[in-house]
């Protein structure tokens, strides 16, 4: 075999972007599971919602206001494309979510799958199927060489941000107050409502929190990747086969494992790149033939 | 005669005069039903009574279409080509089954969902990938072949073969619940830990199950390879893996006769919605909320909880009664 350090080099940068957002969703998916018990199958959905409401902030919503020149930039929209995504997943969590809490979890899984094809179908049936190109803000454009390739600078932001969001995260989440009550929740809800804790709150913020995760990768998403109303459910299912092998116990171990799979799948693209779109689902099997619990799992 | 068996004949007595009334309702209409029926009443024998959910289903129905109709154009001229390449199927939809299931068992609840929908996708990418399976264009133009001499070309007798596969097929999801082995099944399902303390090895009942259950999807999907001549990504992908589910709910989870309504109305919505294209996702969709939101029984399951609870009503007075008097005696003694 004939790679080059330089390729070797240039496909594993390629593959850290992608385990970026494995690490951003299945934190989200970690966050949500751990207090509502649910494995959020709108997830995809969402992450497409938020890079298609970025896409329609700065091509569309101008000429539907009147104002062609009006647009909705590329920083307003990370921040304000997350709020209305997961706004509108508490919406869902208050209406919905909630009256299934007492029941097997299936029907929560079985729920959230029922809005994501609502949500799917109803921007297919208004955007079409075809990608949306969406170009990152002015500062961002260009490439930077780091070496051994250039590299748009757009994607090292794109690293350092989802970096910085999954530490701030994980410190929220493991060395805050804050933190203390979400993880007490995890452990005994009804011990920490009896200690005057409004849990029903805490459980619609939580969901709204690993929404809005879903969100800002969305937005990141959609420079790189086509916006269409397709790329969350395919993605998703890699982020499943993610979860399962890191398990959904820990958030740290969500965020490690998402990282570790982008970087072996860019290295499978260097090895044998017909196999790197099922890679992580291989090792899924592998990793349940070895170490059912997942890695850092416990068992649900 | 037990009930099941009633609604069963008077339900093959209506389908055998269905070629006779084309203009009433359509054979090929009725032929997509008993295929998706029989799909559901095998994706149900998991869900409905061993209480597993799994979003592989379509790989079993995909890969028994794909082995069935590679085959049949090979060697579906053979006299005895149709009953293997279907066999062949069945046998392929049960190995497929066999690896799925056994990965996932070794994990519970929301990850034994999680990890049927991961290896499914391998499925289907090795559907993409292989030469035989057509690729993105999928398997078209299967022959049907015939079976014992009598030619399948034509709708009509395809017709027949298609219901007595159905009546088959429907008849052994029957027998497996109404067994010992399905009690066991229903024991896992209500309570695993019970069934282990019982001294029964849950997880080999449970890929049994599952295998049995992937099996019949894929009679199903062979089915379907002969019935539609065709078999496309679409079969393998998790859509159909959805509507399933669908199907399933929409009818009654764990009722006999729920999946085979629920894949009657969804089919029937798909032909009749057709024309709104992209929106029948939504509906769909809405379909499912609703029926997790408030209608969790199913229609079948309703029907039989309401007719249940009336049953129940009627005999409230007498065991009252009888407890009244039965107290004092107890008293006495």
């Amino acid at each position: 075999m004939d790679i080059t350090l330089q390729a070797f080099l240039a496909q594993l940068t390629i593959g850290l972007i992608g385990g970026c957002f494995y690490a951003l969703l299945s934190m989200g998916l970690a966050i949500i599971f751990g207090l509502l018990n649910i494995i959020n199958f709108t997830h995809g959905a969402q992450f497409m919602m938020a890079a298609f409401l970025a896409w329609i902030g700065l091509t569309q919503i101008g000429p539907w206001l009147g104002y062609p020149d009006f647009q909705i930039n590329f920083w307003v929209a990370l921040v304000l494309a997350p709020l209305c995504v997961a706004l509108f997943g508490m919406v869902i969590e208050r209406m919905l979510l909630r009256r299934l809490y007492h029941l097997d979890h299936l029907y929560g899984l079985l729920l959230t799958f029922g809005v994501a094809l609502v949500m799917e179908g109803a921007f297919r049936y208004t955007f079409g199927v075809s990608g949306q190109g969406y170009d990152p803000p002015e500062i961002l454009q260009g490439p930077v060489d780091i070496g051994f390739m250039l590299l748009p600078k757009y994607r090292i932001f794109v690293v350092v941000a989802s970096l910085l969001i999954c530490f701030g995260t994980w410190y929220l989440f493991e060395r805050t107050k804050l933190g203390a009550y979400l993880r007490a929740g995890t452990e005994n809800p009804r011990l920490l409502q009896a200690f005057g804790i409004n849990v029903p709150v805490m459980i619609t913020l939580t969901y709204g929190f690993g929404v809005a995760l879903a969100g800002i990768a969305g937005v990141l998403a959609a420079p790189i990747m086509q916006v269409t109303p397709l790329m969350g459910g395919n993605l998703l299912n890699i982020v499943f086969a993610v979860v399962v092998i890191g398990g959904l116990g820990s958030i740290l171990g969500a965020m490690m494992t998402g990282l570790a799979l982008g970087l072996i799948e860019g290295l499978t693209k260097v090895v044998y790149p017909e196999a790197s779109t099922v890679v992580v689902f291989v090792i899924m099997a592998l990793a349940l033939l070895v170490r059912p619990a997942g890695l850092f799992g416990r068992e649900a | 005669m037990s009930n099941t068996v009633k609604i069963f004949l008077v339900l093959i007595g209506l389908a055998l005069v269905v070629p006779f009334v084309p203009g009433l309702i359509y054979p090929v209409f009725v032929m997509k039903v008993m295929c998706y029926g029989l799909f559901a009443c095998a994706f149900n024998l998991l869900l409905g009574f061993t209480g597993l959910v799994s979003f592989a289903h379509a790989a079993f129905l995909g890969s028994a279409g794909y082995v069935t109709g590679a085959l049949m154009i090979r060697f579906g001229n053979h006299p005895l080509g149709m009953p293997a390449a279907f066999a062949a199927g069945v046998a392929a939809a049960a190995l497929v089954g066999l690896a799925i299931g056994g990965l996932a068992i070794r994990r519970r609840g929301i990850y034994f969902a999680m990890i049927t929908l991961a290896l499914s996708q391998i499925v289907y990418f090795l559907a993409v990938q292989f030469r035989w399976t057509g690729g993105e264009d999928g398997l078209q133009g299967i022959p049907r072949g015939s079976l014992f001499g009598l030619d399948l070309t034509s709708d009509t007798v395809m017709y027949y073969v298609t219901l007595a596969l159905f009546a088959a097929g429907f008849l052994f999801v029957d027998r497996v619940v109404h067994s010992p082995f399905g009690q066991i099944l229903q024991a896992v399902r209500d309570n695993e830990a019970r069934a282990t303390s019982l001294g029964y090895d849950t997880d080999r009942f449970k890929l049994l199950a599952f295998v049995i259950s992937a099996a019949m999807a894929g009679y199903a999907g062979a089915m379907k390879a002969l019935v539609f001549q065709l078999v496309s990504l679409n079969d393998v992908s998790l859509h159909t893996s959805t509507e399933v589910v669908l199907m399933t709910l929409l009818g009654g989870v764990g009722t006999i006769f729920g999946p085979l309504l629920g894949a009657g109305l969804v089919v029937g919505l798909q032909n009749y919605l057709a024309t709104i294209g992209d929106l029948v996702t939504v509906v769909i969709g809405l379909i499912f909320i609703v029926c997790v939101s408030f209608f969790r029984r199913g229609i079948v399951g309703e029907f039989l909880h309401l007719r249940r609870r009336r049953a129940e009503r009627g005999k409230t007075r007498p065991v009252l009664v009888a407890t009244r008097t039965e107290a004092p005696a107890a008293e006495a003694a």
